[in-house]
């Protein structure tokens, strides 16, 4: 993976005027990355995984892939194990059994630095910014990630560290100019709305250069306006070239947006398919209490 | 108000609007120092310097000056209060990466002060059965000695967070000074005479850096101090400074957003160590005597109150903080009997009035900083600019965010 990301090169010299930052123009926000698997093929799969936190089983043998370039949605009930998985899956949790794979590589029991390097970003369904940092640098802490410049290389300013962080500028800001709050780049994350909290947490995964980003219910709190504006986000990160598995709650988001959909119910994988599928499946329906998913927004 | 804006808190219960008033309070109250921040990142880079130049050249005079209210004389030697003062301001630039950056609660950092004083004493000293070395060769050497020791120490404790890391750290700092006494080699408290001294000498033949003489010293300290926050400045607006203020403000979102968080605590408990090593060895070069009674726990204590009385987390709040600790006690003799009082006083007023202490943290964490948010508020429209602190309008806007498809 190289360090320096070509970053959408009209969006940074729009907000950076004539800052000279090298980098490479490219269509989207969406680096070039080595991908090993092809467009539609497996990117990440979840075989076989169990959480038992006691005597309670969290998740229960769950098995589901991820293919890559497409939106799944993970929903379920309150409870259902929905981020008990997405834990699992990112390292917080260590699985009592059961593994997750990304392009083949099992990712169970490595540390959580390690996971993301490897490709696996996500978001929090509580907002965790670094609430003193401002909108640049919370990205910019992301994008790290991608560095190499060592504690030396800081401390005496050798140019790697000067490449890096001319680069990182231009590419944070093209970030949060694609996740629309560009103007906000200076505020302190803190200090934002709480749309813009959201968006920002986006645009910090997305600086890690995820192969799959997880999203924890980014709508959580949001009103029918702001859930279209993030539809129309998702769906642009997809169409970047990302691969999403998304949490949601609400079932209009999910069923507008994702390309296929697993339904957990108590900790067990209840169906898997399009959705389309999933709306007409009579076991998703009476999980969801027999209300039409279309109420239970 | 949207739906944006988070929970309201129901209006007519008294404890909420306390609530209320407490959170408006804090977004909207501005520190008495943000005027003069203000000030200071409108002027530009050619004016800051200029004014850097003068405080310099005037610190750099200070000895020489003894301004008539400020001296610290008949009761203690001017020029050698001035050293006390940038010692304890070197430590609290020290202590400030581990505990203003990377917010690791440290209580025995005397053991690094330590460290470095003795490595330094043991390698010049006539009473060390060591090999002796020139005393300015011993000054990388304490560095490095007392980062080793921190990374041993830190190795095994970085794992432990909050009240459990203060504890043990505590007992370092007790470990070191114990050692000191029963080890032999390191002759408790009959300790280490005629420690040796930078070369140089005056017109009268008498060495340059006597130990009755503290300008020079103070000058070499300055010097230290000056590189010395250079380059933490540097680790500032780097990926270094920002894994550290991540890995205070969330460890977890840290180390999830892929920030190395142990090893960044590590170099944090390193790097500082360093520093309090190269102070110890300054020290024990000036005071030219060191036995076991210099570096005990309140010792450190002070160290702590003088990073957090200036504005942990604020690498120049910190130095003017070690140099007021230091300097009370020499100035007000009549009081310094009563110094810890004082600075307990002090620091329960401060937490209750001024909890981010003289001058509050706020990093600069971009190399380029300056010049992108002067580019981003200049092409956007005009919004306070986090650079000097909070916004003044403080709380959250309640526009919906911005469609990503327009």
């Amino acid at each position: 993976m190289s360090a320096e990301l070509p970053a959408n090169r009209a969006a940074a010299d729009s907000a950076l005027g004539k800052l000279a930052i090298t980098v490479e123009a490219a269509e989207g926000a969406a680096p070039e990355r080595e991908i090993s698997a092809q467009v539609g093929e497996n990117i990440m799969e979840v075989r076989n995984l169990t959480v038992k936190f006691g005597g309670l089983t969290a998740l229960d043998d769950v098995s589901f892939d991820i293919r890559r370039g497409e939106i799944l949605g993970l929903i379920g009930p309150n409870g259902a194990g929905k981020t008990t998985c997405f834990n699992a899956m990112t390292g917080v949790y260590k699985p009592t059994s059961g593994k997750v794979f990304l392009e083949g590589v099992s990712i169970g029991g490595r540390l959580r630095h390690k996971i993301t390097r490897l490709g696996l970003a996500r978001t929090f369904q509580n907002i965790r910014l670094f609430g003193e940092m401002t909108a640049i640098e919370n990205v910019v802490v992301g994008l790290d990630a991608r560095h190499k410049t060592s504690v030396v290389g800081a401390l005496l300013r050798l140019p790697r560290h000067v490449r890096e962080e001319k680069s990182s500028i231009g590419r944070a800001m093209a970030l949060l100019e694609f996740v629309g709050i560009a103007e906000d780049a200076a505020v302190l994350s803190r200090n934002l709305s709480y749309g813009h909290q959201r968006r920002l947490e986006i645009a910090r995964a997305l600086a890690t250069d995820p192969k799959v980003l997880c999203l924890d219910e980014p709508a959580a709190g949001f009103n029918p306006a702001e859930k279209e504006g993030l539809m129309d986000l998702i769906r642009a990160i997809r169409d970047d070239g990302y691969t999403i598995l998304l949490i949601e709650h609400d079932m209009k988001l999910v069923m507008g947006v994702t390309d296929r959909i697993v339904v957990l119910e108590f900790g067990r994988k209840l169906a898997d398919g399009l959705p389309i599928e999933i709306r007409n499946d009579p076991r998703v329906v009476a999980a969801y209490l027999g209300e039409p998913e279309d109420d239970a927004a | 108000m949207s739906t944006t804006d988070g929970p309201t808190l129901m209006p007519d219960s008294e404890s909420a609007k306390d609530a209320v008033d407490r959170v408006t309070a804090r977004t909207k109250k501005r520190h008495f120092t943000q005027p003069f921040r203000d000030k200071w990142n409108n002027l530009r880079r050619p004016q800051q310097w200029a004014f850097l130049l003068i405080v310099v050249v005037l610190a750099y005079a200070l000895p020489i000056l003894n301004p008539p209210v400020i001296t610290s004389e008949p009761g203690n030697d001017w020029p050698i209060t001035c050293f006390q003062m940038a010692i304890y301001a070197l430590v609290a630039v020290g202590l400030n990466v581990v505990v203003g950056y990377a917010g690791l609660l440290d209580l025995g950092y005397v053991a690094f002060f330590a460290v470095g004083a003795y490595t330094a004493a043991m390698l010049t000293s006539p009473d060390s059965p060591f090999l002796h070395i020139p005393y300015l060769w011993t000054v990388p050497v304490a560095m490095a000695v007392t980062m080793f020791f921190g990374v041993i120490l830190g190795i095994p404790t970085l794992r432990l967070r909050g009240d459990y890391l203060a504890i043990v750290t505590l007992g370092f700092g007790e470990i070191v000074r114990i050692l000191a006494t029963i080890i032999p080699a390191m002759k408790g408290q009959v300790g280490f005479q005629n420690v040796g001294r930078p070369p140089g000498v005056q017109a009268d033949g008498s060495p340059l850096f006597s130990n009755s003489n503290g300008t020079p010293w103070y000058w070499l300290t300055l010097t230290v101090i000056i590189v010395v926050l250079l380059l933490a400045g540097n680790l500032e607006r780097s990926r270094v400074g920002r894994a550290w203020v991540a890995i205070r403000q969330d460890e977890d979102a840290a180390e999830i957003m892929g920030v190395p968080v142990f090893k960044y605590k590590v170099w944090a408990f390193a790097i500082g160590a360093g520093v309090g090593g190269l102070s110890g060895a300054l020290y024990a070069g000036q005071i030219g005597f060191i036995n076991n009674q210099k570096f005990d726990v309140v010792t450190s204590i002070l160290f702590l109150a003088a990073v957090v009385l200036g504005g942990a987390g604020n690498k120049v709040g910190a130095m003017i903080g070690g140099a007021v600790v230091a300097y009370i006690p020499l100035r007000f003799t009549a009081i310094a009997e009563y110094k810890y009082l004082i600075f307990g006083i002090a620091l329960v007023l401060l937490m209750i009035f001024r909890a981010q202490g003289l001058l509050p943290a706020r990093q600069k964490l971009l190399a380029y900083g300056r010049t992108t948010y002067e580019r981003v508020s200049a092409s956007t429209r005009p919004r306070p600019v986090a650079q000097g602190g909070r916004p003044p309008d403080g709380g959250p806007s309640d526009e919906a965010p911005k469609r990503v498809s327009e």
